[in-house]
């Protein structure tokens, strides 16, 4: 296995990326943090700046104002990184999915455009539970390598 | 010079791992407090390695030499300091008079460096980042000078030699036993704290307010190099003190349990404050060591001087 992969897997720093969710989501990625769930027992921690961060945790349907923004947070992203959708909104958008607001496409579609070959993850949920959560995560890091 | 080269080498590297492990100490400790499992033993190194296989990003509007640069000067001053505390340690005959001036000057340069490297990034985060830097690095070198001045003072030779210093304490006990040099190490104490960005002094970086300050636009190696002198310095500081008030660095059987446990009992110290305090704004923390810190230091002197 490459050992740039292999150290990926080791300490995967996110980095938490609001595109307009109502804060459901927002709240159960926090929740990650905290005693009961624990993640940097995986080395797992949240960084502040997308520069140091190797997976951007996208949440909510991804807005019209926030779109170039999600793409310029992705190129700011150094690769290798992944990025996760976290909950129904980024994934398919849910409820508000004839929105006037809504940009051209969901959270996926909007990297697409800029990186066709992004590693992108789904993690549905209204929100998704912590531990489909680290779930998640697990499965992406299983396939990275 | 083959010889004082290999303890120069040794030294860094043994500093690197000394420091990554405190690293991890810290952060399992720091868990432990709130609760929390922590992060297994080797995740420092995981986190180092990772990095460097990162992509390098220099933003558009950044000096690019600079920015580059800026890390390799503090990893390469910490790897300095980190091998004048060693040679003093392993062959106190060979270490050169005034290294304790030399150290101290060079014990600056990893915070000049991220403030070189913050203000060259041409984010605004990092230009405030640099900003507080240099104000903390005013605020805390004139009380941590004044209080190793006091331990000079008790080794009465005025010696600037780091092994003096040990040697006197070998004779005498350690400097930190007698008042005055109770007080001055508690100062220096706090201004290690502020010397390696820790709560309540992390002003500089302050991750929920600046985003990383100083540190915002670093990706990759350059951040891997970062958090290696961070880590490094987080060996080093400790070193000193023991160095100039807790009896010196033992390497000899009986004596390196002494040395260890000073040094737990500093790296304790340093978590815990971290810990049990928020942040304080920049002024408070010039407050704080210019009108508290710096007449608690002074004070110190004063007693030395008259043989307390």
């Amino acid at each position: 296995m490459n050992w740039r992969i292999w150290a990926l897997q080791k300490s995967p720093w996110v980095y938490h990326v609001n595109a307009g969710a109502c804060n459901n989501c927002d709240i159960e990625v926090l929740e990650l943090l905290t005693p009961r769930f624990d993640v940097e027992r995986f080395g797992i921690t949240l960084v502040g700046s997308p520069r140091h961060a190797d997976a951007l945790l996208v949440s909510g349907i991804c807005t019209r104002q926030i779109a170039p923004r999600l793409q310029d947070l992705y190129a700011q992203t150094p690769k290798p990184c992944v990025v996760f959708c976290i909950g129904t909104c980024a994934c398919a958008r849910g409820i508000f999915h004839d929105s006037y607001h809504a940009a051209a496409g969901p959270v996926d579609e909007v990297i697409r455009a800029v990186d066709p070959a992004a590693t992108i993850l789904y993690i549905p949920g209204c929100p998704p539970k912590p531990e489909a959560m680290i779930l998640g995560v697990v499965k992406a890091l299983r396939a990275l390598a | 010079m083959a010889q004082a080269l290999g303890i120069f080498v040794a030294g860094t590297l043994g500093t690197m791992v000394l420091g990554l492990l405190s690293k991890w100490f810290d952060r399992k400790l720091t868990a432990r407090v709130q609760y929390r499992v922590g992060p297994p033993l080797l995740q420092p190194f995981y986190d180092i390695l990772k990095l460097l296989g990162k992509e390098t990003l220099v933003p558009a509007d950044a000096r690019r030499s600079g920015f580059l640069l800026a890390p390799l000067v503090g990893l390469s001053a910490t790897a300095v300091a980190a091998g004048i505390l060693w040679a003093s340690a392993v062959n106190p005959a060979g270490a050169f008079v005034g290294d304790l001036i030399v150290l101290l000057y060079v014990l600056t340069l990893p915070s000049l460096s991220l403030v070189v490297g913050g203000s060259a990034s041409g984010n605004p985060f990092g230009a405030v980042g640099a900003s507080r830097e240099i104000k903390l690095l005013i605020a805390y070198e004139l009380p941590l000078i004044t209080a190793i001045v006091t331990a000079l003072v008790h080794a009465e030779a005025w010696s600037f030699r780091l092994a003096d210093l040990a040697a006197h304490q070998a004779a005498h006990g350690p400097i930190a036993a007698s008042l005055s040099g109770a007080l001055a190490l508690l100062v220096s104490l706090f201004c290690i704290q502020a010397k390696l960005g820790l709560v309540p002094f992390d002003t500089a970086e302050a991750d929920t307010e600046l985003m990383g300050g100083v540190l915002v636009e670093y990706s990759g190696p350059p951040l891997a190099l970062i958090h290696l002198f961070r880590a490094m310095l987080l060996a080093v500081l400790p070193m000193l003190l023991i160095t100039v008030f807790l009896g010196g660095i033992r390497l000899s059987w009986p004596g390196i349990l002494g040395t260890l446990l000073a040094y737990l009992l500093i790296l304790v110290f340093v978590v815990l404050l971290r810990n049990t305090n928020p942040r304080l704004r920049i002024d408070q923390a010039v407050k704080f060591f210019w009108l508290l810190l710096f007449p608690i230091a002074m004070l110190a002197l004063i007693l030395a001087l008259a043989g307390y």
